[in-house]
């Protein structure tokens, strides 16, 4: 697949302080990529590089083979869905849609009122545009709304709106920014569904920024994450999970925190524990029963919580590392103050180095 | 707690009392006063019906001030509030890569609003002299004929009309600034990512629609004020030269505090008092609908 919309070695300075630093990263065609990083990592500031709202401070954003580096928002033909939508507030949802068609397509004078009386050209045009309005609000379930305004809508029927003015235009990358942070929970799985199903749709090439790794991972065909201007890690959204690339990665991904066991500490679980960090996930810890495994990892129970569907424990391994195991369905979880052993399959450990970097450990 | 009609009257009524002793009962007084002959200080007055209204449509000096009025606002208002904007647009672009001299200038252009307009009116007068004024000097310098700025009647209420325009774009200025850092700047990225590639376009489809309830509000308040120029008339010309910038508000002044003619008065305050609040009445009716969105 070919790259539609890179970003070439860039860092982009804010005065003193780098906010993306040697970014490369590809959005080929047709594919679904996030980008994935805690607030303040600098993934807003990469779509706004990719948009053309700023220039990179240096580096290059090459669109197709075309360099745009320089070139302006308007001239890039790259969609844009901004976290708070910024519809038009005093347009109709038909006017909003229509907007980029008409800066596009007229010049300043025939997007004067009464042009299309004067002119046969402005009326070809504005029907054009109608059909292609009307195209995208029937598939965006908008056309009963088309005469509203923005302020008299609710936030999904906004949402709506704004995916359907960004794709209007055919454009050749469509980036949503933070979709799904302004909708309630249940409308955001609906909505997470619904966006994978315009990609599939459209085709277009799809760049989400989102802080939220379950819409990262459930969206994504790749996933690129994002720790303090840098990427760490650019990988499907299963080996994300399951070969993290830094240890940061690894303890940003994951519904709880993974466990790292400092150096020594893990020597009991893996003989590679002796010299390197040893991560491990809280739900591939297991309790070991009456010295069944090989590998035992002596704790303490210090404090359980039971959470209906699963129960949290936390445990005070070696070293004094505090552990938090996941229980889940019918396991009965222990006393509190119980000591007892833990285990984990060799394929759940992650191992990193002094740098923080995975090193791989011999099965 | 028992009684709590008490308590309302207690919180409520010296301002109720207030408003009602010092700005209603005036105001009834002044339309009671406007259908008689009544003259300040006169132990009693008739009833004279619409005398004093025909007498100020009805007279040339009366029409004379009308239209002076009109003149003058039609002059100020579009000027004012154009100019108003333009140096709000100025400095609001400015305030990103020079924000010092943003201030500074922000400052200059608020100065006359914070200054005493009289004491300007005095500063106006020396600058506007024929024969001393730094104006006519400079004039003469670039070969040009200095003006009887306020001595020629038709001159004078042209130069008026420009010390209300230097006096209300400052405070115009203010708050179309103000209106113009409410602007999300997402929507003009939103813009840019639509296609607006030059100011004038990103100004059409964000800024001024975005500024739509700033324009509102800076029109009726500069008609307001306009409407009622008055300090610049009373200290610069007094109306003169023969009444070439004879002003609504001027004559009210001149007809009851000059000539004591507290009925005549009264029916220009009622006929003033109408027309503002018909003005205002009609700027929110045809335009309040078009610029807030909901």
């Amino acid at each position: 697949m070919r790259p539609i919309l890179s970003l070439r070695h860039v860092t982009k300075r804010f005065g003193e302080t780098a906010a993306v630093q040697d970014v490369s990263l590809d959005l080929k065609e047709g594919e679904f990529l996030a980008l994935l990083g805690p607030s303040g990592c600098g993934k807003s500031t990469c779509l706004r590089l990719l948009a053309g709202l700023d220039r990179p401070s240096a580096g290059h954003v090459q669109l197709g083979h075309r360099d745009v580096t320089k070139l302006g928002a308007a001239e890039r033909n790259i969609a844009l869905m901004f976290q708070s939508y910024a519809l038009y507030p005093h347009l109709t949802v038909y006017q909003n849609i229509a907007m980029p068609l008409r800066l596009r397509s007229l010049t300043v004078m025939q997007r004067l009122p009464g042009a299309a009386l004067l002119s046969v050209q402005v009326r070809g045009v504005l029907s054009d545009i109608d059909t292609n309005v009307r195209a995208v609000a029937d598939m965006l379930g908008l056309t009963d709304l088309l005469g509203r305004k923005p302020g008299q809508l609710s936030g999904g029927q906004q949402q709506r709106a704004a995916l359907a003015r960004a794709l209007v235009r055919a454009p050749s990358a469509f980036l949503l920014d933070e979709p799904l942070s302004n909708l309630d929970i249940q409308l955001r799985a609906e909505t997470r569904e619904e966006i994978k199903a315009l990609h599939r749709r459209t085709g277009y090439p799809f760049l989400v920024v989102t802080h939220d790794q379950a819409d990262a991972l459930s969206m994504a065909d790749r996933v690129a994450v994002m720790m303090a201007g840098r990427i760490s890690q650019v990988g499907t959204p299963h080996a994300i999970y399951h070969t993290p690339a830094t240890r940061e990665v690894a303890q940003f991904i994951g519904q709880h925190r993974m466990n790292i066991l400092p150096r020594g500490a893990g020597g009991a679980l893996h003989p590679a524990g002796a010299k390197l960090d040893l991560g491990v996930r809280p739900e591939h810890l297991a309790v070991c029963h009456a010295g069944t495994c090989e590998a035992r990892l002596p704790a303490t129970v210090e404090s359980i919580s039971f959470q209906g569907d699963e129960t949290l424990v936390r445990v005070r391994g070696p070293g004094d590392a505090s552990l938090l195991m996941v229980l889940r369905g019918a396991d009965a979880p222990p006393e509190q103050g119980a000591s007892l052993h833990l285990t984990a399959v060799p394929g759940a450990l992650h191992a990193f180095g002094e740098d923080g970097d995975r090193r791989e450990l011999a099965a | 707690m028992t009684r709590p009609w008490l308590t309302n009257l207690l919180l409520v009524g010296p301002a109720a009392l207030a408003v009602a002793l010092f700005i209603f009962l005036p105001v009834a007084v002044v339309f009671v006063l406007a259908f008689t002959d009544y003259l300040i200080g006169a132990p009693s007055a008739t009833w004279v019906g619409l005398e004093n209204f025909q007498q100020l449509l009805g007279s040339r000096l009366g029409r004379n001030a009308l239209i002076n009025t009109l003149v003058y606002a039609a002059i100020v208002i579009p000027a004012s509030v154009g100019l108003g904007l333009i140096v709000a647009l100025g400095l609001h672009s400015l305030a990103t890569r020079l924000p010092r001299i943003a201030t500074l200038l922000q400052t200059v252009y608020f100065l006359p609003v914070a200054a005493t307009l009289v004491a300007m009116a005095v500063a106006w007068q020396m600058l506007l002299h024929p024969s001393l004024g730094l104006v006519n000097t400079w004039l003469s310098a670039l070969g040009l004929s200095g003006q009887q700025w306020l001595t020629d009647r038709d001159i004078v209420l042209f130069t008026l009309a420009l010390i209300g325009i230097w006096q209300t774009v400052g405070y115009n200025m203010v708050l179309f600034l103000a209106g113009l850092s409410a602007i999300p700047a997402t929507l003009y990225d939103a813009a840019a990512v639509d296609g607006a590639k030059g100011g004038w376009t990103r100004f059409w489809t964000v800024t001024w629609p975005m500024l739509g309830p700033t324009t509102l509000f800076v029109l009726i308040v500069t008609a307001a004020n306009t409407f009622r120029v008055f300090e610049t008339v009373a200290t610069l010309t007094e109306g003169g030269p023969a009444f070439a910038s004879d002003t609504i508000v001027y004559a009210l002044y001149r007809e009851g505090f000059v000539y004591f003619k507290a009925g005549y008065a009264s029916a220009i305050t009622v006929v003033f008092f109408a027309a503002l609040l018909l003005l205002t009445a009609i700027q929110i009716l045809l335009i309040e609908r078009r610029v807030h969105y909901r």
